[in-house]
């Protein structure tokens, strides 16, 4: 990793637990400690078993919880000191899967991605119109923009919010399981848009996933999360291995570099006992 | 649809090329609001009586003895702007509970509001009170503090130990709350005489011969400031409709955007229920049918559906008035016949 970018988009030490219910559970730390130092232009996937701290790490990054201790900054600010809005115009936010509850156009949802640079009252304009179609462009799907969203294909959808969050115009992408809940042709389609979104925008990108060959066929980085904590963080080849795979998951697994896909491959073989 | 006709050409696919919102907006609260003013005008003058508006507005002939005026500015005039500010606040409050519960089916009473100002209203005409507050007269002062009773309960029961309103925990509440209500003000109803029970009865079946302007010239403000909150929601309210977290990753602030549109929603509903009674359907057919002429976009579909539930609910009254002259029906009961069978053509159309 080029290390001259990696004051882009840090975590330092960082540390959240949820606010408890009035005397039940004590309070667990979802994320404790956290450092990462994420490349500009980089793909970094987050890898960890449910509930290692993912989503909250992602939730984080994107200004939506202040960590309790620590700080992410983004070019050395902290996003916890910017205004809410300000922070959605540098990182933007696609999750697992979206269920309006009413009836929006495709166009629409694209359009909601400029809410952060209008004013609380403030309609869109010609130029947020051409923003939301050149995002509807370079997902693929401008010939869906006056269609029901609820009535396209999940992938179709996924694509749709990604172009959402593209007409954010952020810096920073997260992405929250974007193809977890896709079929296999649907999951390599956005696996290759976000790949080529990465390549040709200068858009940096954080996915947490479950899918360990999706990550090692997308990520430059990879940080590994258990129980809060970062196990291991480096570049792909490095950090994916089936020591890491057995000690994240409990999983033995076979780690192979793949001719063909011209990457790693993960096999799982049995629960480790 | 039409292209705008600006210059960020480079669209390939001219069905993309929506007319922008500004226009939409446009178009969409001149042409509800011609409804509107239209229905205004119009229903005053027709009648179980005919009256002749050139008499009616004629000066030489004092009002004393001007039978006309007398009856369009004493005994329509007040129902009618009645039914147009009850109408707008209803329907509106109607799409910005649907919003904040993100359910289509949501109405104005689901939360227990009505149920509270229905109890409250009871137990004044039945146990008898004479404290009037302000500009407000013992039924409709009972009825605001029923209303206000119900929406605080609701809210702290929601609001609970986080900061984000759990909107399961808000549903859940006012359908118990709604049910408990309606159980006690059976129980009042069990405990009182024949005369009042059938003055409770009507009271419940809603009415807009509210007797002058004065009681609208009461509720006219509660309805305006929930109307001004109202005014700063759609956006954020369309944000949360995709989904309250990306809402919130996008600058929203999804807490106080739902503590505001709970409290105005709230606060427009109990002033057209203190005013004219619980009158339904209002709050759940208007928004619907708006969306199915403009689409879902709630920056339009709030203002549209303010006005076209002034013009429907004066309407509405029109029949009440007419079609049985010269006896009345209950508008209530005229909303519901509209109102129900087109409910259920929802729910197995959604369903």
């Amino acid at each position: 990793m080029p290390t001259a970018s990696s004051t882009y988009l840090v975590a330092h030490e960082v540390s959240y637990a949820y606010p408890r219910r009035r005397g039940r559970d004590a309070v667990v730390p979802a994320v404790s400690g956290v450092s990462l130092a994420v490349a500009r232009g980089s793909f970094t996937g987050l890898l960890g078993p449910n509930g290692c701290g993912k989503t909250t790490l992602l939730k984080l990054m994107a200004g939506v919880l202040r960590p309790a201790a620590g700080a992410i900054t983004l070019e050395g600010r902290a996003l916890a000191d910017m205004p809410r809005r300000t922070a959605a115009r540098h990182v933007a936010v696609v999750p697992q899967d979206t269920h309006p509850a009413f009836d929006y156009t495709a166009l629409e949802i694209v359009l909601m991605g400029r809410h952060p640079h209008l004013r609380p009252t403030q309609l869109e304009g010609p130029a947020d119109l051409a923003i939301a179609h050149q995002s509807l462009e370079a997902t693929g799907t401008l010939q869906l923009a006056q269609r029901p969203f609820t009535s396209l294909s999940g992938g179709e959808r996924q694509r749709v919010v990604i172009a959402s969050a593209l007409a954010q115009q952020p810096d920073v992408l997260l992405l929250d399981e974007p193809t977890a809940s896709l079929d296999l042709g649907y999951q390599l389609e956005v696996a290759s848009l976000l790949r080529r979104l990465s390549r040709e925008h200068d858009v940096t990108m954080v996915m947490a996933t479950h899918d360990l060959n999706l990550a090692a066929s997308m990520c430059d980085a990879l940080a590994m999360l258990r129980d809060g904590r970062l196990l291991g963080y480096g570049p792909t080849e490095e950090a994916l291995t089936s020591a890491t795979v057995r000690q994240l998951y409990d999983v033995e697994a076979d780690v192979q570099f793949h001719q063909a896909s011209g990457h790693l491959t993960v096999t799982p073989v049995r629960r480790a006992g | 649809m039409i292209a705008d006709g600006t210059a960020h050409t480079a669209l390939r696919a001219p069905q993309a090329a929506a007319r922008p919102i500004r226009a939409r907006l446009a178009l969409t609260v001149a042409g509800f609001g011609v409804l509107t003013i239209a229905a205004c005008l119009l229903a005053p003058l027709v009648g179980s009586t005919p009256i002749s508006l050139r008499r009616a507005l004629d000066t030489a002939i004092p009002f004393a003895s001007n039978v006309d005026a007398q009856i369009l500015f004493i005994a329509r005039l007040p129902r009618v702007l009645a039914g147009a500010l009850v109408g707008a606040a209803l329907a509106s409050a109607g799409v910005v509970f649907q919003a904040l519960l993100r359910n289509p089916l949501a109405t104005p009473f689901t939360l227990g509001v009505s149920a509270g100002a229905s109890l409250g209203a009871m137990l004044v005409i039945i146990l008898g009170g004479t404290i009037a507050v302000g500009p407000w007269s013992p039924v409709p002062a009972a009825s605001l503090a029923g209303a206000g009773l119900a929406a605080a309960i609701v809210y702290a029961l929601a609001n609970g130990p986080r900061r984000v309103m759990s909107t399961t925990v808000l549903l859940l509440a006012g359908v118990t709350l709604n049910a408990f209500f309606s159980a006690l003000i059976v129980f009042v109803q069990y405990l009182a005489d024949f005369a009042e029970v059938a003055r409770a009865a009507r009271w419940l079946m809603g009415d807009l011969d509210v007797g002058g302007f004065d009681p609208i010239v009461a509720a006219l403000p509660l309805v305006v400031a929930a109307g001004l909150i109202f005014a700063r929601l759609p956006a954020a309210l369309n944000l949360m409709g995709v989904d309250p977290d990306s809402a919130s990753a996008r600058g929203v602030d999804v807490a106080s955007t739902q503590r505001w549109a709970f409290f105005s929603a709230s606060l427009a509903t109990s002033a057209a229920v203190a005013l004219a009674g619980p009158i339904g359907f209002i709050g759940i057919v208007v928004p619907h049918l708006v969306r199915l002429l403009v689409g879902v976009d709630h920056r339009i579909v709030l203002p549209a559906s303010a006005l076209f539930g002034a013009t429907f609910l004066v309407l509405c009254d029109l029949l009440a008035r007419t079609l049985m002259a010269p006896v009345e029906i209950p508008v209530g009961v005229v909303t519901a016949i509209i109102g129900g069978p087109f409910f259920l053509w929802l729910l197995v159309r959604e369903g």
